[in-house]
């Protein structure tokens, strides 16, 4: 690796991201570091990243509307979500894996720790992956989540949402977040969303519904666009396989 | 070509308590059945390791819901091919302990032997990255650049993992959130 005077990826804006400790979101208090965090330019550690394949994915990955299906089709709202995998240097990002994982529609997650009382789907498990294309674009099918509450000063609720987990080139672009559906109400309300700051920040996370991407009589459709960090594109490793 | 940055990084959140859901579906109590084993790296060749560690949060309680990633480097000091390298884990509902299979990394980029460790988990609003170093690289350490950013030995200390006095090959590395030896996190 040689040395260069511009490097590979500038630090995140962390005050475009949720700070690490914000007290209206309990949960943070006690997992926040409170030392600063150390900065060093990436290096091929972080540079380089695992890529993975769209071999790897299992045919129904992104139908997550049949994906976990046994008796039929699951309960609620049926949309189609796509959208495009860009840079911060507008350039479209190919072969990101998504990972996507959300409750049921009446807010229930299939998982041994969720005991929130609306019952789970038979027909649906919440799991879901697929990959961007050449041009960075994904899609996936799956059931609106329901909103639930969670303890936080009492009684709070969570606009419905749906996680994403990206990988991109770099290991140094990883991501994990949430969208949430243009306009639900919850999303002002929620703690979790106010753990971001800047109003513009919060709307980038928010899902527009797309009339255009519907399937007739079928499903509505949303569309979310995510920008990963951009690599800069004057630098290159030597010897990073 | 000089490139100008014209959209913002699409902001985190949490991964939240259910974040196995979609990144280790069978601790979630999922079957799919073409998601891969979590935990080992896919590395051959070298020295088998194992590393075992906790998380701490700033009250001393033990972190039971995360979900971590590591990505190293195989022996020879060379990243990929493909997704060799990474592996996932999480930390036990029980036990609060993760484990990785893996090999011991070699020199990197003129970096001494180390691995990428990344925690994802509920109260973390953007995922903390920190390194794994080895305490039987004692000269290597010495050189490292990231680890000569640390003036303080032991704040250094906390990214170096310790044999298990316990079991052969194997690595004890904790995590501390807050605190009281609080780990050094990455801004990189």
């Amino acid at each position: 690796m040689s040395a260069r005077s511009t490097p590979a990826f500038d630090p995140r804006d962390r005050q475009w991201h949720p700070q690490a400790l914000v007290p209206n979101y309990n949960s943070t208090r006690l997992r926040s570091p409170s030392e600063p965090l150390l900065q060093m330019p990436p290096s091929v550690s972080e540079v380089s990243g695992p890529v993975f394949g769209h071999n790897e994915l299992g045919a129904l990955d992104a139908d997550m509307i049949r994906n976990a299906a046994v008796s039929g089709d699951p309960v609620g709202e049926r949309i189609v979500v796509s959208g495009r995998v860009l840079d911060e240097y507008a350039r479209p990002q190919a072969n990101v894996l998504i990972e996507v994982w959300q409750a049921n529609a009446g807010g229930r997650y299939r998982h041994v720790r969720d005991g929130y009382l609306a019952p789970l789907d038979p027909n649906f498990s919440g799991y879901g992956r697929c990959m961007t294309d050449s041009e960075g674009r994904y899609t996936f099918r799956t059931i609106r989540p329901g909103p639930y509450p969670f303890p936080n000063n009492g009684c709070a609720w969570r606009p419905a949402h749906v996680h994403l987990s990206l990988f991109g080139a770099s290991f140094a672009q990883r991501l994990v977040t949430q969208f949430y559906f243009e306009g639900d109400p919850l999303i002002s309300r929620c703690a979790i969303v106010n753990t971001i700051a800047d109003p513009k920040a919060v709307d980038q996370l928010v899902a527009k519904l797309d009339m255009d991407a519907q399937v007739e009589f079928d499903s509505l459709a949303y569309r979310f666009d995510i920008v990963l960090r951009g690599r800069n594109g004057t630098w290159f490793e030597e010897g990073c396989s | 070509m000089v490139l100008k940055k014209t959209l913002k990084e699409t902001p985190s959140q949490t991964a939240g308590p259910y974040v196995h859901i979609g990144t280790l579906p069978s601790v979630a109590g999922i079957d799919v059945p073409t998601h891969r084993t979590p935990g080992n790296t896919g590395l051959e060749g070298g020295a088998p390791i194992i590393i075992r560690g906790t998380i701490r949060d700033g009250g001393g309680d033990l972190v039971k819901d995360a979900m971590v990633e590591i990505w190293q480097a195989n022996a020879g000091g060379s990243y990929g091919p493909g997704r060799t390298g990474w592996a996932r884990s999480h930390t036990d509902f029980e036990t609060g302990e993760f484990r990785f299979e893996t090999m011991k990394p070699g020199k990197a980029g003129g970096q001494a032997p180390h691995i990428t460790f990344m925690i994802f988990a509920r109260g973390i609003n953007l995922h903390l990255h920190t390194r794994i170093y080895f305490s039987d690289e004692a000269d290597a350490n010495a050189a490292d650049p990231l680890l000569n950013l640390i003036a303080d030995a032991g704040r250094r200390n906390t990214l170096i993992a310790q044999p298990d006095p316990g079991s052969n090959n194997t690595w004890r590395f904790d995590v501390v959130l807050q605190g009281e030896g609080e780990t050094v996190f990455l801004d990189i």
